[in-house]
């Protein structure tokens, strides 16, 4: 007994997601990969407050100007301000990423949670995600773009509608690791005492799963919604380059690039800036992600 | 190990069937109209027979099982009547692509060399660079080489094909002039010079695919070696007293190569289908210019033809990477 004999703690406790934060702030590429990412999403969505030109605005005699302080980027053939139009296709992609992330992310927890939990569901669940996995998806999304474009533009107006099924083709064709990884950790947490414990007495199976599975699963999770972003933004300016992606009008980084390929010659610095800006992006994201795995798994925390 | 080859064979049929109504459902529900660049003075009566030609007109369940038929039985006998000379299938009715009204297959052939040399390359200079690379970060870990090696492979998972594509095109063909921006495919090696041209328009478009099939493969390869180094039979090897060079190179190198063998295997479909965007850049005439141009034409029969390709290249090399991996492993009993 000479183990309880001091029961007063030394230290205070720490809580585990300052054990998190401690580690995250040690992989220097991940916070930076963070800051820069915030940065950029403040940009996106508040730089247009402060920079009030707007993105679609034409001048037609101010056309392919150099930067200047009138215009940081410069302007496109018709005369409108690139800076005012990176940041309008900066909010569009990064939205486009956030919100198909949290339609995959979503899709992926739950199916993976389901199979992993309910055993009679796991052998159907996962031939589906095996299925989904045997699907060409690049052609497949383009596929899709091309059949409901239509429909969905005449019941949502244009951008709307555009924006719905670019972020559903996105989530419903990326949901299957995190489904798979989230599968594998409730197979094994399923397993544990405590689910045993709660069990034991009387916890429902709903209250079980979001009580005691979820908050257990959130590290694969949270990773998987970094990479998310990164392969949601991507797909989405790969869209928008084919020509496939949101109308002409409607700047997002990957329709920026798309245009400017026409003037490569004469403006090449036009090409360089949407595509830095995704670059930039996704290299964040996955620094930030990098680091998450390092900060969330507990076997690295504290080397 | 023969047992679960056939096995995960048989499984794969359902699949790839499942897969092909898939592709046929949701293209049943393309608003495109296959004669709608039909001239409007031919009369309705012709246009109804022009429509019979293409295998429109009968309901959707037919229409699928005439495309399996074409393709799972007519399309191979074409393949041995091409290699033997046999005449079986004489008569019979091919998959027809609306837009050049040419059998889908013939076209696929031809664009397969072009998506092959250039993607194929890539992807063994890819394999060449990536392996060395990662077996030295990981011997080195947290060296400046390792750093550097993490930071390039980021930077190859991060920049996308349309930008980097662009960008070496900058860089190389409009500031420095040194190859073309475009991949010509009429071009025939026949003497030094055009095999120097040859080489001149590969580099760009193998450059973009090589970095980042060179990211992932480094990766992977740096995390396997790491996995092992640590392990006892290392220090058992090293105790043995057997130099650096056979430990690392024998016996660490021959146990991480096992789950690497696999990825490669795994990115293989890529080949074929996967470099979409670098070919649009290139105006490289492969698989994947074919598709985007067919989905922009409203080609249903190329489209779903392609697709379903694709589908079975993925299938099966994930078949082959399961039994490679069965093969290599010995600890992995899959029976």
């Amino acid at each position: 007994m000479t183990e309880l004999s001091n029961p007063i703690p030394s230290k205070p406790p720490r809580s585990q997601w300052l054990d998190v934060w401690d580690q995250f702030k040690s992989h220097r590429g991940a916070l930076m990969g963070g800051i820069l990412f915030l940065l950029i999403v403040a940009t996106v969505y508040l730089g247009p407050f402060l920079w009030d030109i707007d993105a679609t605005h034409i001048d037609i005699r101010a056309r392919n100007q150099g930067p200047s302080w009138a215009h940081p980027f410069g302007t496109d053939q018709l005369g409108r301000d690139m800076l005012a139009r990176m940041m309008a296709g900066g909010s569009t992609s990064v939205s486009v990423g956030l919100t198909a992330m949290m339609l995959a992310l979503f899709l992926g927890s739950f199916i993976g949670v389901v199979a992993g939990f309910f055993k009679r569901l796991d052998g159907p669940l996962m031939r589906l995600t095996d299925l989904f996995l045997a699907l060409p998806l690049l052609p497949l999304l383009l596929v899709m773009m091309l059949l409901f474009r239509e429909p969905l533009n005449a019941a949502f107006g244009p951008e709307q509608g555009i924006f719905i099924l670019i972020v559903c083709a996105i989530g419903i064709t990326s949901w299957m690791p995190t489904a798979r990884i989230v599968r594998g950790d409730v197979l094994a947490i399923k397993e544990r005492e405590f689910v045993l414990a709660a069990r034991s007495i009387g916890t429902a199976d709903n209250k079980l799963i979001t009580r005691h599975i979820l908050p257990n699963v959130l590290s694969p999770i949270m990773v998987s919604a970094t990479l998310g972003i990164a392969t949601a933004i991507i797909t989405e300016s790969s869209l928008s380059f084919l020509g496939l992606g949101f109308p002409p009008d409607f700047p997002t980084w990957g329709r920026l690039l798309f245009d400017a390929t026409d003037y490569l010659q004469q403006h090449p610095e036009r090409v360089f800036w949407p595509g830095m800006a995704i670059s930039l992006t996704v290299l964040s994201v996955n620094y930030l992600g990098d680091g998450l795995r390092d900060a969330l798994d507990p076997r690295i925390r504290g080397r | 190990m023969l047992t679960f080859t056939i096995r995960r064979l048989v499984l794969s049929v359902p699949t790839l069937l499942f897969i092909s109504l898939v592709i046929f459902l949701l293209l049943e529900l393309a608003p495109g109209d296959p004669m709608a660049q039909v001239p409007l003075t031919v009369p309705p009566e012709v246009k109804e027979k022009m429509r019979e030609a293409l295998g429109l007109g009968q309901p959707a369940p037919i229409r699928f099982w005439k495309w399996l038929v074409q393709f799972f039985w007519i399309e191979p006998q074409v393949m041995i009547d091409h290699y033997f000379g046999t005449t079986f299938s004489q008569g019979d009715l091919r998959v027809i692509s609306w837009q050049t009204r040419s059998p889908v297959m013939d076209i696929v052939i031809q664009r397969m060399p072009q998506t092959l040399w250039v993607v194929g390359t890539a992807y063994v200079v890819a394999i060449f660079i990536a392996l060395p690379i990662g077996i030295y970060s990981a011997y080195r870990q947290y060296s400046w080489f390792d750093q550097l090696g993490t930071f390039i492979s980021m930077v190859g998972f991060s920049v996308p094909p349309f930008f980097s594509g662009v960008l070496v095109i900058v860089i190389f063909s409009v500031q420095l002039g040194w190859f073309p921006s475009i991949y010509d495919t009429t071009h025939v090696v026949d003497s030094w010079d055009s095999f120097v041209y040859q080489l001149q328009q590969m580099i760009m478009p193998v450059m973009v695919l090589a970095l980042q099939i060179t990211a992932q493969l480094s990766r992977f390869m740096r995390a396997s070696m790491l996995d092992n180094l640590n392990q006892d039979y290392v220090r058992t090897a090293r105790a043995k007293g057997l130099s650096e060079y056979v430990v690392v190179m024998v016996h660490v190198l021959r146990n991480s190569m096992i789950p690497v063998v696999t990825v490669i295997a795994l990115g293989i479909p890529a080949i074929f289908g996967g470099a979409i965007i670098t070919e649009q850049v290139f105006k490289v005439n492969g698989i994947g210019q074919l598709l985007i141009g067919a989905i922009q034409a409203n080609d249903l029969p190329m489209v779903q033809t392609l697709t379903f390709i694709f589908a079975i290249l993925i299938v099966l090399f994930n078949l082959i990477a399961d039994v490679l991996y069965g093969i290599l492993d010995p600890r992995i009993r899959y029976d």
